[in-house]
């Protein structure tokens, strides 16, 4: 039965009027009209009747349903008579949220549960389009608009009436996933020949190299192995879900090889060479440890989930970033939406289960000016990407009452090929959780496995392996969708199970599935036992293997004793989460895989988790050769109105506006302040305790474009944007870490990577750059992750992203109601630049608009910088400080357009005696270009002089003051270099057409 | 005395949080209750004065914002939340909690007979927005959580709230007798109605807003607060209205 709901007066459907504003301007202006109609498609429930449908589906006061006739023929819908129509459904096997909230509401209608296997349940969109015969590339335009190829079918109609009742829409979509068989194979790797060995690698889609396809060779020709498997009746085979099982283990996404692989550097500009084994432990490990004495906050870092640190006597807060890149090209909206609450899973998964308190969101798309054309065939545009993106991350959060507090919106050409999509959450856990400090997972022989959340599909399998390889065209769609509400059902449950001590340990199911999962765990005791068949499937027809590697969402795996089991499922049962026993932990130093009374798999966790042959990669590092070419003389009025609208640096508000930022009440620093609430806020602060006066702040630094010069430079940049930004705000400099994520293009040198060594020499270097930051600033790396795939081939052409490291940073505030927002606040304070302004433009937003090298990449001097932060930190703590603005993208010209827009005031400044600068330094150099460690702030007249006495010794300069007539007026040697009204820098940085 | 308010939680509700900081700030006992709890034993929603519906995104707000939740309190709760209604005592609800009432019936239930006559549906800007903005309360209404209020800031986070009536005649019903509490002032986001921003039943007992008072509960939750002087945390005042009303009549 179809049900079709439709608005009754559809003139107040404010989806259609939206959507039909962007079809005007992206699509075509001829489209005149669009409507829309919710479709529910239901089969097998005999209590289902027409009536009760109507009711179920419809909101009365609002809408109007039709059943027997299409609504694309109702007065309503047909009166202006529509010409296209275009319905979409998901393909079979992709997670639909709608359907699960549509089973609820007809169970509790009917009174009793519906079985899956007897019913079919979808729904689908329909959007009927007003407009004369359309050319037929704006008709594929519009396909493109409204479906994805990837996870959608497409009903489209041409013609209006007539081609409906010539060609009516299905009464049922496809729905049967394709079946597989319930058995396991057996391999016999042990024999096999090099050639065997490749052949298995990439028909099964293992993504492992023939160095690793040989060490698991080995491992299954080993007399030990071959007695141990005899005994347990196994046979020296591998099976495929042994296979599997490694390549999960072993992918890229989960063991970090690149991270871990002994590096020949060879610097061409020392002449020197070094051995660096495992950039992860020489400069990210290296630098917490040197750190944990000086920065005792630390609780746990690196191994588990997130990073978790102090927060007061009673709290620990933790924090990670994850990267869902390769989803999100394939489907943006999925990808996204998925990678939201995929990092909210790592936060519930954090020692004993913390709670998410906030997301935080990076999306780095191709250029949205690009033309159609430039887009290589099977790419989304940009734009595409970034609406999709965009909804995905707005609905994760959103819909999960979990604010998204901060984040960026990055647009570069590199980003073409594949867009990187960031997704950052945080969270709060007790001290104590049963006795036991709450960031120790523990888990003991004997402890139930249990499989929470949603059930078993063929979702996303091989996605971590997958993400470890490059795009390719016919790379199958392992595209999974996140679900909002069941997510948050889970939540619910477990921290009820968690506040009752029912379980003891808990880790996420994300990549690799309960593989890794349950994988991970066993480490805690020494083993475990799977039992593949216990686990609730979606439906019928998955192997062995893929129930084991199935990255289906909303599941988390834990640990129960057998003491509380009983306890533990009884109050899943009474929350509706599905909670299974999958299996046990043991001390067997195996994890033995069995599916029904079959062994499916019996694999030593040792050769597991430390197996993997090591990777030996060279790298070779020659700087590129740059520049400092003086400027000749520019309109910097012009420049500067230039760069206040150029993608990355113009106001995002139009994206920003529509993520829930509030969520929770603990919101202190907004994205947006000031008098209008329209400029950009440096980051934010929030109280994760609403009895407390302590308050965190939560920044990023991301600067990929310097690292065209030097990725040290670049991620030294990015550690010093995102601790500033800490400083500016009111941060403790001293209570303060930070996360690392690496996205780079792959490093290895091959036939297809020809500057793998260059690749290499950078990300080495990047390290270099992180780590000398992170000594310098006494910034503990506490989480990180790192994407090292990220290219696309298209065509046979390479598309790779610039190498780019995102810093994340979670620091405390001691009391937030000393926190300080980026906004001039009242006219005739005086305003100062803190910090040198040493005039480098390589990377920096003049170079990108200017189309040529302009020299040197910023660099902070990060061994002084410190002392300055903690001088300005002091100012800010006493109440000295009235606004504080970073100085970023677009250099101090930028910064102080933004403090004028928030204080709806002007400033009178003078750039004559700028500290770093002199008399010759060209005036575009000293306005635009991005030295970091910089502030603009202002200080009451009555208070300069103790302000001036905190800041003595440091670089510190008055240059002007607020002004109550709304002009930013800037003087180099009494002449106007930048004459600019607020209304004027609004009309430039306000952009609304990304 | 001591004022007890259930919290609602559960089937995706997500506010319960910062509702329960709002009310135990306004000096209420508020306690959790997870829904399931109250539709297994509908009569315990007695122990209480005070029902409080939170925001959040029940069932996804698929088939429509708050639809599916009251579809569920319906079956199993409203003839207990008629009678809770019925002995003088208060609900609120924000947001999402609103969309449930209006879906339920209860609000404004002119008809006394619990039958939707009012909706809140898509803005018609067609997005979610989260900003902050002036509401004037209707000083003529009879509503009991809105006593005494005349302007306040307060933040608006949806995508489903213009609110409309099922008829012309609704419509006036709701104005002449003053069932309509609150009304954007500087600027309506959605395209509601005559500006509608919440609404009280016939018995001024049952309120349901859009805005949300309860994240207003600190100075600092003002988007203004670093440049203005903000002296109070006025979203307290609406849930110091209804437990004062319990004051003044239950004890």
């Amino acid at each position: 039965m179809r049900t079709e709901i439709y608005y009754k007066n559809p003139q107040l459907d404010g989806r259609a009027k939206r959507l039909l504003e962007q079809l005007k301007q992206s699509v075509s202006p001829l489209i005149n009209n669009v409507k829309i109609v919710d479709v529910y498609i239901t089969h097998g429930i005999d209590q289902l009747t027409p009536e009760l449908a109507k009711k179920l589906f419809s909101d009365t006061v609002a809408q109007k349903p039709s059943i027997h006739t299409p609504a694309a023929f109702k007065k309503e819908l047909a009166d202006a008579e529509w010409r296209y129509l275009f319905e979409v459904a998901y393909k079979p096997g992709v997670t639909n949220p709608a359907v699960i909230t549509l089973k609820s509401v007809i169970e509790a209608e009917i009174g009793k549960k519906i079985c899956d296997a007897d019913v079919i349940l979808q729904t689908a969109m329909q959007y009927l389009i007003e407009s004369p015969a359309l050319e037929k590339n704006i008709v594929e335009k519009l396909k493109r608009v409204f479906f994805n190829p990837v996870v959608q079918v497409l009903e489209f109609r041409d013609g209006g009436l007539d081609a409906l009742e010539n060609h009516p829409l299905p009464t049922v979509y496809p729905y049967k996933v394709v079946q597989s068989n319930a058995v396991i194979e057996k391999i016999p790797i042990h024999q096999m020949a090099e050639k065997e060995l490749k052949e298995i690698s990439e028909k099964k889609f293992l993504a492992l190299s023939l160095d690793e396809m040989n060490a698991i060779k080995n491992y299954f020709a080993d007399e030990n192995t071959a007695r141990a498997r005899l005994e347990a009746g196994i046979g020296q085979d591998a099976t495929d879900a042994e296979l599997e099982m490694i390549a999960q283990t072993w992918s890229e996404h989960c063991k970090h090889k690149i991270f871990q692989a002994t590096i020949e550097y060879k610097d061409n500009e020392t002449g020197e060479t070094e051995n660096i084994k495992s950039v992860f432990s020489t400069y990210i490990k290296k630098a917490t440890k040197e750190l944990s004495e000086k920065r005792p906050f630390l609780k746990s870092v690196f191994h588990d989930n997130s990073g978790v640190i102090d927060f007061d006597d009673e709290n620990l807060v933790c924090f990670k970033v994850e990267t869902h890149n390769s989803p999100s090209a394939l489907d943006p909206y999925g990808g996204a939406i998925t990678g939201v609450l995929g990092v909210n899973r790592d936060i519930m998964g954090t020692g004993k289960g913390a709670r998410p308190f906030f997301n935080t969101n990076v999306l780095c798309v191709g250029e949205v000016e690009t033309h159609e054309s430039k887009i290589p065939e099977g790419l989304f545009h940009p734009r595409t990407i970034l609406k999709g993106a965009h909804q995905g991350v707005k609905d994760g959060g959103n819909q999960s009452g979990i604010p998204t507090v901060a984040g960026a919106l990055l647009f570069d050409e590199s980003f073409i090929g594949k867009p990187l999509v960031f997704c950052g959450t945080g969270g709060i856990l007790p001290y104590k959780i049963a006795g036991e400090g709450s960031w120790i997972k523990h888990i003991d022989a004997g402890d139930f496995a249990v499989m929470a959340g949603g059930r078993v599909g063929k979702d996303g399998i091989h996605g971590a392996t997958l993400s470890s390889q490059a795009m390719e065209e016919g790379t199958p769609a392992a595209v999974v969708m996140g679900d909002p509400m069941t997510q948050k059902i889970m939540l619910d449950f477990l921290l009820e199970a968690r506040d009752a001590g029912l379980y003891k340990g808990i880790t996420d199911n994300g990549a690799g599935g309960i593989s890794s999962s349950l994988g991970e765990m066993a480490e805690y005791c020494g083993g475990v036992r799977i039992d593949l068949h216990k686990c609730p499937l979606k439906y019928d027809g998955l192997a062995p293997w893929e129930i084991l590697v199935s990255e289906s969402q909303e599941r988390m795996s834990l640990a129960v004793s057998p003491d509380k089991i009983e306890e533990f499922l009884e109050l899943a049962k009474k929350r509706g989460v599905e909670a299974t026993v999958v299996g046990e932990f043991t001390n067997s130093g195996f994890v033995d895989i069995r599916f029904g009374n079959e062994r499916a798999g019996l694999l030593s966790l040792e050769f597991l988790h430390r197996g993997n042959p090591e990777m030996r990669l060279k790298a070779e590092w020659q700087r590129p050769e740059t520049a400092d070419i003086p400027l000749p003389e520019l309109d910097c009025n012009v420049i500067l109105k230039t760069l206040l609208n150029e993608s990355n640096i113009a106001s995002k508000e139009v994206f920003v506006r529509q993520y829930d930022h509030e969520a929770g009440a603990g919101s202190v620093v907004k994205p947006f302040t000031g008098k209008n609430s329209d400029a950009p806020s440096d980051g934010a602060v929030i109280r994760p305790v609403l009895t407390s006066k302590r308050g965190i702040t939560v920044t990023h630094g991301i600067c990929p474009r310097y690292g065209d010069r030097d990725t040290y430079n670049m991620a030294a940049c990015a550690v010093d944007e995102a601790f500033r930004a800490h400083i500016a705000q009111g941060g403790n400099p001293e209570y303060a870490a930070i996360l690392d994520n690496f996205c780079w293009p792959d490093p290895i040198e091959s036939e297809s990577t020809p500057d793998g060594k260059y690749k290499l020499a950078q990300l080495v270097r990047a390290c270099k750059g992180l780590y000398d930051a992170a000594i310098g600033y006494s910034l503990p790396l506490i989480s990180g992750k790192d994407s090292m795939k990220n290219d696309a081939k298209i065509d046979g052409k390479k598309v790779s992203v610039r190498p780019t490291l995102l810093i994340s940073l979670i620091g405390i505030i001691d009391n937030f109601e000393k926190a300080v927002t980026t906004d001039f606040k009242d006219e005739g304070d005086f305003i100062y630049i803190i910090g040198n302004t040493n005039g480098e433009l390589g990377g920096t937003s003049l170079e990108k608009l200017a189309r040529m090298n302009l020299g040197k990449a910023p660099m902070p001097d990060i061994n002084n910088a410190f002392k300055l932060y903690t001088a300005l930190s002091k100012a800010i703590s006493r109440g000295l400080v009235k606004s504080c603005h970073d100085i970023s993208d677009g250099g101090i010209a930028i910064a102080l357009a933004e403090s004028c827009l928030g204080g709806d005031l002007g400033a009178d400044i003078s750039i004559d005696m700028l500290p770093g600068t002199d008399k010759n330094t060209e005036t575009a150099r000293i306005l635009f270009c991005e030295t970091p460690s910089r502030f603009i702030a202002t200080i009451k007249p009555d208070n300069i002089k103790e302000f001036e006495d905190i800041m003595h010794g440091y670089s510190v300069c008055k240059i002007g003051s607020t002004t109550k007539d709304p002009v930013l007026k800037i003087t180099r040697d009494r002449n106007y270099v930048v004459d600019m009204p607020v209304s004027k820098i609004a009309e430039a940085w306000k952009r609304e057409d990304f | 005395m001591i004022i007890k308010t259930a919290i609602i939680t559960g089937f995706g509700i997500n506010a319960e949080r910062e509702m329960e900081k709002a009310f135990s700030l306004a000096e209420a006992a508020a306690e959790k209750v997870h829904i399931q709890d109250f539709m297994d034993s509908p009569a315990l929603i007695h122990n209480y004065h005070i029902l409080a519906l939170p925001d959040g995104a029940s069932f996804g707000n698929h088939l429509g914002a708050g639809f599916v939740f009251a579809r569920m309190l319906e079956k199993s709760l409203r003839a207990e939340l008629e009678k809770f209604v019925a002995s003088g005592k208060l609900i609120i609800g924000i947001s999402n909690g609103f969309q449930i009432l209006a879906k339920l019936g209860l609000l404004p239930n002119l008809s006394g007979s619990c039958s939707p006559e009012v909706a809140l549906i898509h803005n018609d800007t067609g997005v979610f927005e989260n900003s902050w903005l002036k509401v004037s309360f209707n000083k003529e209404s009879r509503c009991v959580w809105t006593k005494g209020l005349d302007e306040m800031d307060l933040p608006i986070r949806h995508e489903e709230g213009c609110f409309i009536a099922v008829s012309d005649a609704v419509l006036e019903r709701i104005e002449n007798d003053k069932l309509v509490a609150v009304r954007y002032l500087t600027r309506n986001p959605n395209g509601s109605v005559n500006n509608i921003a919440g609404i009280t039943d016939t018995t001024g007992r049952v309120f349901g807003l859009m805005p949300h008072p309860e994240v207003f509960i600190f100075p600092e939750n003002h988007p203004k607060w670093s440049s203005e002087q903000i002296l109070e945390a006025e979203g307290i005042k609406i849930f110091r209205n209804g437990v004062n009303y319990i004051k003044e009549n239950f004890s």
